[in-house]
């Protein structure tokens, strides 16, 4: 079997995996896995609603998977997708309330504002991982908790005390009167435009530009890339910020698309955890994330219709979704079983 | 207020919010000294607070006013098995220490909150009766000064803490078994050659980590939250993660972190009643943990070193 192909079925293997033990689960906790399964089908493809409402939740998924891939390729874990998003709604939210702007200017600002939040955030990890060999893993986890203390102060102040801004000006929103024709009212914006430009995005940079080659190679071998010239810190640092750009880009689709308001949060969004198992899905590719942020995005939303249709708690969709970044982790065993297989086939 | 007035009214309080934290990092300790990362400390945690206050709800007619200690003993159990999946995941299955350890969290909330809806029909549990109780210790509550601050009003569970601190201390630097662990996270080759069997020691470790967590977890849920819901455990594990960095993956520094942790916590809820303090904003309070496991790292507050092969699965026969 050759290795693109086991490199796709090792995913693929995973979701089945993890849909499979998300039925046992739903059988012993006595629900009915068929009714359960149809309803979450029925949520994502029910009807024109259901549709635009799952894309809708695709588009910050692609991004924050995006950000968990990119700093992948140099060989960094960016958890703090979470936080990175956070400060990014934030900052989307605050430049769409406090400016009074031509929409062309405008709209731009408010994204342009997220990705430099989220930038900014992730910059900090990235000098100190640069700098002082500090794993980022750690300093991406307490900047998500600062982030998410930070960002319900600041929303309490502009919201003057208050625990929800109000609505960001037309002219920073992303809303699409069209699109809300199309779906019966859901909430899809012109955000998911923007999501996929950020995967062409990625691709280039990754793939047609010196900056991406290097970051590619900084992923493969530090030593290498340092020997060969590359410079290892700027490469680190950069690839967090694009990451931490890409993270908040997510949070300013909520912001300007979703929600189109801040509000104090009591805990984390998930998202940017879910980011997680986008990327991993997806290997860590650009197209793959548009695969992983489809799937996940999808059996996320599509979840919501279980507790109505089939009495199911939403938490199985969860547990199904961390069965299978666990699977996909477990890869080597996956990989292990598949060649086994495959070797005894070919001896027949 | 006077100072020691604020004094006899922090520590305790320090104490008690420090205690779960104290659990679960010494769970950290151990993981990571054997070489296996433990992101999974927070999800491990929300197992050990769902299953302490399950197990309180069911089975307060059967044990009484023992039924903490007993909803204890079970949560230890189911979070000590819930670890063996990251057991397995990372020194079997080889898989990414720190990803497994994300599954575990996203697992831990998603199996918990499931379950309780699926038996309570909403999101929360009720509250429960039997909580752990403060008490005064006989005598030493006594002594002047350091009576009413270290020995009264404390919690059963809080000296737990201490003991199992300071007894994870003695396992790790003065055992046989603690060279053993130390020397597997160090240099897993060395130790093979010498005869210690890595995996074993590495799924012990794990598994340790994982009862010890569900300690913290239902610590912290029967003696400070008194129910369950999606609240209930909202970063403590990742908290308790910090107090191990922070106190050098040493089991008294963690023991120490953990207590500062617990004190900023402490500040955070019931500073508004003390002055002086009460004229800091909550937010440099609920940040500063955080911030400092930042610092830590970064090497401003002493130089940290993480056990040298913590992150990496052994592979037999690779150099």
């Amino acid at each position: 079997m050759p290795n693109r192909v086991v490199n796709i079925l090792v995913p693929v293997i995973s979701v089945i995996l993890g849909l499979l033990v998300g039925a046992v689960v739903m059988v012993v906790s006595g629900y009915d896995p068929i009714a359960g399964y149809s309803a979450l089908w029925n949520g994502i493809f029910g009807d024109s609603y259901t549709i635009g409402e799952t894309i809708r939740q695709i588009t910050p998924y692609l991004l924050s998977g995006l950000a968990v891939a990119f700093a992948f390729r140099t060989g960094l874990f960016n958890i703090g997708v979470e936080g990175q998003l956070l400060v990014g709604w934030f900052a989307a939210a605050y430049v769409g309330i406090a400016f009074d702007l031509p929409m062309y200017i405008h709209l731009p600002l408010a994204i342009i504002a997220a990705a430099v939040a989220g930038g900014l955030w992730a910059f900090i990890p990235g000098l100190l991982k640069a700098k002082l060999q500090v794993h980022e893993v750690i300093v991406t986890i307490m900047m998500n908790y600062i982030a998410l203390h930070t960002t319900n102060v600041l929303t309490r102040m502009v919201a003057n005390g208050k625990e929800t801004t109000g609505t960001i000006k037309e002219t920073a929103s992303l809303k699409s009167v069209f699109f809300e024709s199309l779906t019966d009212y859901s909430r899809l914006h012109y955000g998911i435009f923007i999501a996929l430009a950020m995967v062409f995005v990625m691709w280039f940079i990754l793939e047609k530009t010196t900056t991406g080659f290097e970051l590619k190679a900084v992923g493969f071998n530090k030593n290498a890339s340092e020997y060969a010239g590359m410079n290892v810190n700027k490469n680190i640092i950069l690839s967090m910020v694009i990451s931490g750009a890409f993270a908040g880009l997510a949070g300013a689709m909520e912001a300007l698309g979703t929600f189109q308001y801040a509000s104090v949060k009591g805990g984390f969004t998930g998202i940017g955890f879910d980011g997680i198992a986008v990327a991993l899905l997806g290997a860590n590719t650009p197209l793959g994330v548009v695969f992983g942020a489809t799937l996940f995005g999808a059996l996320k939303f599509g979840s919501l219709n279980m507790p109505n249709a089939a009495g199911i708690p939403v938490e199985i969709v969860s547990i199904v979704i961390a069965l299978i970044i666990f699977f996909v982790a477990c890869g080597y065993i996956i990989r292990y079983f598949l060649v086994k297989t495959n070797k005894k086939k070919e001896a027949k | 207020m006077s100072f020691l007035e604020v004094l006899y009214f922090i520590i305790p309080s320090a104490i008690f919010y420090a205690a779960p934290l104290v659990f679960t990092a010494i769970g950290g300790v151990f993981s990571e000294r054997s070489g296996v990362v433990n992101i999974g400390l927070e999800g491990l945690m929300v197992m050990g607070a769902f299953i302490g206050i399950i197990f309180n709800l069911t089975f307060v007619d059967t044990f009484g006013s023992m039924t903490p200690w007993v909803s204890i003993v079970a949560a230890m159990i189911v979070s000590g098995i819930f670890a063996i999946m990251h057991a397995v995941a990372t020194i079997s299955f080889r898989a990414d220490q720190t990803i497994s350890g994300v599954a575990i969290n996203m697992l831990g909330v998603a199996i918990a909150l499931f379950s309780v809806k699926m038996i309570y029909g909403k999101g929360q549990t009720d509250y429960i009766q039997e909580r752990f109780v403060r008490f005064d210790i006989p005598f030493l509550s006594d002594i002047p000064v350091l009576g009413p601050m270290f020995f009264k009003d404390v919690y059963s569970t809080s000296i737990l803490a201490f003991i199992v601190a300071i007894g994870a201390w003695f396992v790790i630097y003065k055992t046989p078994f603690g060279l053993r662990l130390r020397a597997v996270g160090e240099h897993p080759m060395a130790a093979d050659t010498m005869g210690v069997n890595v995996t074993k020691m590495r799924y012990i470790a794990v598994i340790l980590s994982g009862m010890l967590a569900g300690v913290g977890g239902a610590v912290y849920a029967q003696a400070i939250s008194g129910e369950f819901s999606h609240t209930t455990i909202n970063g403590q594990g990742f908290m308790a993660l910090a107090a191990m960095i922070f106190g050098k993956w040493h089991p008294l520094g963690a023991l120490g972190a953990a207590l500062f942790f617990g004190f900023a916590q402490a500040l955070s809820i019931i500073g508004g009643q003390i002055p002086y303090i009460d004229q800091i904003p909550s937010y440099y309070l609920h940040i500063l943990p955080y911030v400092l496991t930042i610092l830590a790292v970064a090497g401003f507050i002493g130089k940290a070193h993480a056990p040298k092969a913590s992150g990496v699965p052994y592979i037999k026969g690779k150099r």
